[in-house]
């Protein structure tokens, strides 16, 4: 194990997990301002203990999956998952499509809420439910696609662990949204270290002898970093000018 | 709600068709170079057509 393979898999479980537990915050506490902690805790937990089910169940199957087949799995939904990612910091980066706003998802998570006032506490705590639920699948995926192949699991974990609870922390002091946190910079970040180990991945299960061995991942982010930003430029909207 | 979550699964991988299907045909092409060549060439169409794959999309939203 070298630092060119450590490095990127802690970093990347800690930057993606924190973008996803942002989310998932969000939604919670939308669901406690306008329902209360109770279902938003209760939700939350369930979706917690759901994750913890999918873990226990699915982990001891990765032992069974022949190497090779894992890294080409793994590095497939890398690509893509990684790249989704990318395109979309690299068009918010360019002004196409618009920044994702914490505060205005906040608004309009208590928004819904509210106009749902007659009905049960339940259906708020479903909201919460499923967003920790998809977030932190988000974040299990992400956790296994960095750490599975090379042994990083545990590492891998503990970032991602660091990062929900770093989140979770920050939101109960705050009692608001982190929307101050550079989320789309993290997400180009991220996008770029998922695709990096997504070719990495996938050339690995294809039998491709890398060049460099592991430290060619990071040569593969220097280089999507590169596209990256010529593509952000490239699209970048001219700033209108007000009259 | 299993649906909706089914969806969102989905979503995850799968934002930009046109996006995806251009990786699977990346990975596809690289596969067949990885049979036929051995070394690193398949490492090179894969890591080249994925950043084109990437630039072209992104290109493409402009036009």
């Amino acid at each position: 194990m070298t630092w060119a393979t450590f490095a990127p898999a802690v970093s990347a479980a800690f930057l993606g997990s924190l973008v996803e537990a942002i989310e998932a915050l969000t939604i919670v506490l939308a669901v406690a301002t306008v329902r209360g902690w109770r279902p938003a805790g209760l939700g939350a937990a369930a979706g917690l203990a759901s994750l913890a089910l999918v873990v226990a169940a699915l982990g001891p199957l990765l032992d069974r999956v022949p190497l090779h087949l894992l890294q080409l799995v793994i590095g497939v939904l890398l690509l893509l998952f990684g790249m989704r990612w990318l395109r979309k910091a690299i068009l918010r980066a360019a002004g196409v499509i618009p920044l994702h706003d914490e505060a205005a998802a906040f608004a309009a998570g208590t928004a819904e809420l509210r106009e749902h006032r007659s009905r049960l506490d339940w259906l708020a705590g479903l909201a919460s439910f499923k967003a920790v639920l998809l977030e932190g699948l988000e974040v299990v995926f992400i956790v296994i696609a960095v750490g599975a192949g090379r042994g990083l699991l545990l590492p891998a974990s503990a970032g991602a662990l660091g990062a929900c609870a770093l989140v979770a922390g920050a939101g109960f002091v705050l009692h608001r949204p982190l929307a101050r946190v550079p989320e789309n910079a993290l997400k180009l970040a991220v996008g770029v270290m998922l695709s990096a180990f997504g070719v990495f991945w996938t050339g690995e299960g294809l039998g491709v002898a890398w060049p460099g061995a592991d430290l060619a991942i990071v040569g593969f982010a220097a280089l999507f970093l590169l596209v990256a930003a010529l593509g952000a430029v490239a699209v970048r909207r001219p700033l209108e000018v007000a009259a | 709600m299993l649906a909706g979550i089914a969806r969102e699964l989905i979503g995850l991988f799968v934002d930009d068709g046109m996006l995806a299907l251009a990786i699977i045909a990346v990975i596809v092409i690289a596969a067949i170079v990885a049979s036929l060549i051995p070394g690193a060439t398949a490492g090179v169409v894969l890591l080249a057509g994925s950043l084109f794959a990437l630039l072209a999309n992104v290109l493409a939203v402009q036009r």
